[in-house]
């Protein structure tokens, strides 16, 4: 039912492009006008056309918005990345191909890293592909390993890719949902669990992966451990893969530890871990992304990567590598990127947290990532006359842009179709914001409650 | 102890069906030797001389501004001052009014932008035709997309006498060409200029193509990354601009074939927004965003192209006008030492007839291998020089049909295209000397 509704939201955009055809129809002279074209979509992406992003993406592009929907940084990158990329785009060979399945002195300088995070041998060449962002990773992780028949476990909420692309890998979603774990005390990340045996019982013979999310989006939530050994158990017992997504493997909060499921005895085998420049580096927009595994997956994912794209652009890869080596080198130094940028994001994650517990709200505190969700339900804004057979948190976010010019993104995104409901009364800030705008949200969060003029 | 699941699980590939057959790829060999062995590449499609100024100019513009979040997300279907150029310069061209929210689309390079129409529009079971010789990715992605490629070969006929071989003398058979039509036709895929023949198509030749389009109802995934190196005057005519093609055609192009700058992938699609918004589909599954930073120099490049465009100083006009000379060079080399060239008429890429050279790689019966890749792989190894063989660009079946051709990329400096005419008659000499 949420996907109809999804796609009836998005018939403003298809009516708009109707009428380019129709006008682009009275310039050629074609006599099949009247005769039925034929040419729709295939099977693969049936149902696949709409998206949260290109929906809101465009409502909160107001500059007058104060935008924390999109998981996007308007800090600036650090000045070494920005000055290498510069160095980069100088030298004339890297403005022509590089290797295919990722550029040498990337794929080295990614290999060193991760060896000495995992600790173990990672070889450059055949244990590592660069993607375009971890979504290209993803993209090819499941083309490569997915296939009609199987399914795939996801957790809910879950980053919204996930479920259309296992689909049109011709797969099918299960989803499991992240459940509350009610002690009544602290509202934290770390309170939504899985049920073990809940889990237990969505792996079958037809089960080909799961696709874990640790540091999680939209949560925040750092699986420990113990959580991670529950999963990999079931792994191993029933011969599944592991789709590890760790963009946000840097941004861990204090008390907290991002544990590599890859690096648990029986799953490295097993298990591509996601890595991405764009949260690793706050330069979403270089897209670039890795794959880590042991080759004889990474291999199919190359395979996959060659009939796709075949390469990922030089310079970005270049002044990546080459940040990658300033920071490899301090990783015994606090001033280390992925340690202090954790330190700053905290302490926005704490303001961020602040200002909403002032509006009344309660938010869960993120014990990693740069999000976090609120329950509004409490905040009791009427929508019931708003008249669109959308789910509460979308109308919600939609009033709030208008109203109060401050812009977020519905959970309801992140949910399977059973699970909508529960989620429909939480929505999702971002807090990678340089001051400025946080201070702007302070501003709208603290007047809130006053009655519109 | 094994469960039930694991046992069934151990008995099938770990991979998906959809990668069958097609994990080799030529790329991956022959660079690697390039790598290894190549003192002259004239191997790999990309320029070794830079880019254009104002492009350089535009990027170290770009970073030095103070505009911080051009490092971050833009628009996932392309970033606004780019996908607005291309609708104006392309509008242009083709004479109608382009929207850039929906008539264009940028993707990862022409390769993505090839890999989403066939996702969008070829399910198990379509055919597309693939005139040979193609460029060698359109094979497998049919295949990974579920459809069948029927494959029509462009044919050399004699050229007159006393004169080289011109890409225009390899031709399609019309009636050959009609027959691979049939009801399972989804699309075919046009690519003019042609890689690796470097034939640019004339208006009559599209216009059988066109016929049999309208025809069949099928669509045209026209390939035209090298529209701008067309020489000797030609013209490169766009498929989409004539009766009947606008509303079944996707166009491919490229800022790595346009602007030398091969490492940035950038590419684009421009068609109907029908066909469009399925390519959207497929782009927002798959890669989502393309990179800001390269898109937003790519978009300036075309900006200034847009100002100058048709005179003199327009890149589109300069970089043809080069790669001539060059093509010409480069003719003028092989013929000396007895390699036959077949002349292009656009692209930047050359066969040649090597078939006075075989003594030096003697014929293996009943090898799997064509004989063009073997004699390449040792012209690397012993003489220094990369280049692909044409077989590369041939399906399995017909790989040994004009397997003693070689394909030389000229796009490159005149320092490199001495050495690779030094090497040349160092070889010959070695070869007519007892």
């Amino acid at each position: 039912m949420f996907f109809a509704s999804r796609s009836f939201c998005c018939l403003g955009a298809r009516t708009c492009r109707l009428r380019t055809d129709l006008l682009s129809r009275s310039f050629s002279l074609s006599a099949p006008a009247t005769m039925a074209f034929r040419h729709k979509n295939t099977r693969r992406i049936e149902g696949l056309d709409s998206n949260v992003w290109v929906e809101f993406t465009k409502v909160a592009a107001d500059p007058s918005i104060v935008n924390l929907g999109q998981g996007l940084p308007d800090i600036s990158p650090p000045g070494y990345v920005k000055e290498e990329l510069a160095k980069a785009a100088a030298v004339d060979r890297l403005n022509q191909y590089t290797r295919g399945f990722g550029h040498p002195s990337l794929v080295k300088a990614l290999s060193q890293v991760y060896e000495r995070v995992c600790g173990m041998k990672i070889d450059p060449l055949t244990d590592i592909l660069v993607t375009v962002g971890a979504y290209g990773s993803l993209f090819s992780t499941i083309q490569a390993l997915i296939q009609e028949g199987d399914e795939v476990i996801i957790i809910e909420p879950f980053y919204d890719c996930y479920e259309p692309m296992v689909k049109m890998a011709g797969a099918k979603p299960v989803f499991i949902p992240l459940r509350y774990k009610n002690d009544g005390k602290s509202a934290s990340s770390a309170d939504w669990v899985l049920d073990p045996a809940e889990l237990a019982n969505k792996f079958n013979s037809k089960t080909k992966a799961i696709i874990l999310n640790t540091p999680h989006n939209p949560m925040g939530k750092v699986f420990t451990r113990e959580e991670l050994q529950v999963i990999a158990d079931l792994c191993i017992k029933h011969d599944t893969l592991c789709i590890s997504d760790e963009v946000y493997e840097w941004l861990v909060y204090k008390g907290n530890k991002h544990v590599k499921i890859a690096t648990l005895p029986g799953m490295w085998e097993r298990t591509i871990t996601i890595g991405s420049a764009g949260k690793t580096y706050s330069v979403t927009g270089w897209k670039l992304g890795w794959s880590i595994g042991p080759q004889n997956l990474i291999k199919h994912l190359q395979v996959v990567h060659q009939n796709t794209l075949y390469t990922c652009p030089t310079p970005l890869q270049e002044a990546l590598a080459q940040a990658f080596w300033i920071d490899y080198k301090r990783m015994d130094d606090p001033d280390c990127y992925f340690y202090s940028l954790s330190r700053e994001l905290e302490s926005k994650r704490d303001r961020m947290a602040r200002l909403l517990q002032g509006a009344g709200l309660k938010p869960i505190i993120p014990d990693g990532g740069y999000f976090l969700i609120v329950d509004v339900s409490t905040l009791n804004v009427d929508l019931s006359d708003v008249d669109e057979k959308q789910p509460y948190d979308y109308k919600f976010v939609k009033w709030m842009i208008r109203s109060k010019k401050l812009s977020a993104i519905p959970l309801s995104a992140f949910c399977g179709p059973e699970t909508k409901r529960q989620f429909e009364k939480y929505i999702r800030f971002c807090f990678i914001k340089q001051d400025s705008t946080l201070d702007a949200a302070e501003v709208i969060l603290k007047n809130w409650s006053k009655q519109p003029a | 102890f094994l469960s039930l699941s694991s046992q069934a699980k151990m008995s099938r590939p770990v991979q998906a069906r959809r990668l069958e057959g097609i994990d080799k790829n030529i790329w991956v060999e022959f660079v690697k030797l390039a790598a290894t062995y190549s003192k002259v590449n004239l191997g790999q499609g990309f320029p070794d001389f830079p880019p254009p100024d104002f492009l350089k100019e535009a990027f170290v513009r770009a970073l030095s501004g103070e505009n911080h979040m051009l490092h971050q997300y833009t628009r996932a279907f392309g970033h606004p001052p780019l996908v607005k150029v291309l609708a104006q310069f392309f509008g242009k061209l083709l004479g109608r009014d382009l929207d850039p929210m929906t008539n264009v689309m940028v993707t990862v390079g022409a390769y993505q932008a090839l890999f989403c129409c066939f996702q969008a529009f070829v399910d198990e079971g379509d055919e597309v035709i693939i005139i040979e010789p193609f460029f060698d990715c359109y094979e497998p992605m049919v295949r990974m997309a579920g459809g069948t490629p029927v494959f029509v070969p462009l044919r050399p006929k004699a050229p007159k006498d006393g004169k080289l071989m011109s890409s225009a003398d390899w031709q399609l058979d019309p009636a050959e060409l009609t027959s691979k039509f049939s009801k399972r036709t989804k699309a075919i895929v046009l690519n003019s200029p042609n890689n690796p023949l470097g034939k640019v198509f004339s208006r009559g030749e599209l216009e059988l193509i066109a016929d049999l389009c309208v025809k069949h109802d099928v669509l045209c995934i026209s390939d035209e990354v090298y529209e701008w190196l067309v020489y000797d005057g030609k013209e490169h005519v766009r498929i989409a601009s004539l009766q009947g093609m606008w509303d079944r055609t996707v166009i491919i192009g490229s800022a790595g074939k346009t602007f030398s700058a091969t490492g940035w992938k950038v590419g684009w699609t421009v068609g109907p927004s029908r066909l469009l918004q399925h390519l959207h589909t497929v782009h927002q599954n798959s890669v989502y965003h393309c990179a800001t930073v390269a898109q937003e120099v790519v978009a300036q490049g075309f900006q200034r192209e847009l100002e100058l465009y048709g005179k003199p100083e327009s890149y589109f006009i300069q970089l043809p006008k080069e790669l001539q000379q060059k093509r010409d060079w480069l003719v003028q080399s092989l013929d000396a030492v007895g390699m036959k060239p077949i002349v292009p008429e656009g692209t930047y890429f050359l066969v040649a007839d090597i078939s006075e050279f075989k003594s030096d790689v003697p014929d293996v019966p009943n090898s799997d291998e064509p004989y063009d890749s073997r004699f390449a792989k040792w012209m690397v190894k012993n003489k220094g020089l990369a280049a692909i063989p044409l077989s590369a660009f041939y399906c399995g079946a017909h790989k040994n049909n004009y397997n003693h051709f070689i394909r030389f990329c000229f796009a490159k400096e005149e320092a490199t295209l001495k050495a690779a005419n030094d090497i040349l008659q160092k070889w010959k000499r070695e070869k007519t000397s007892p």
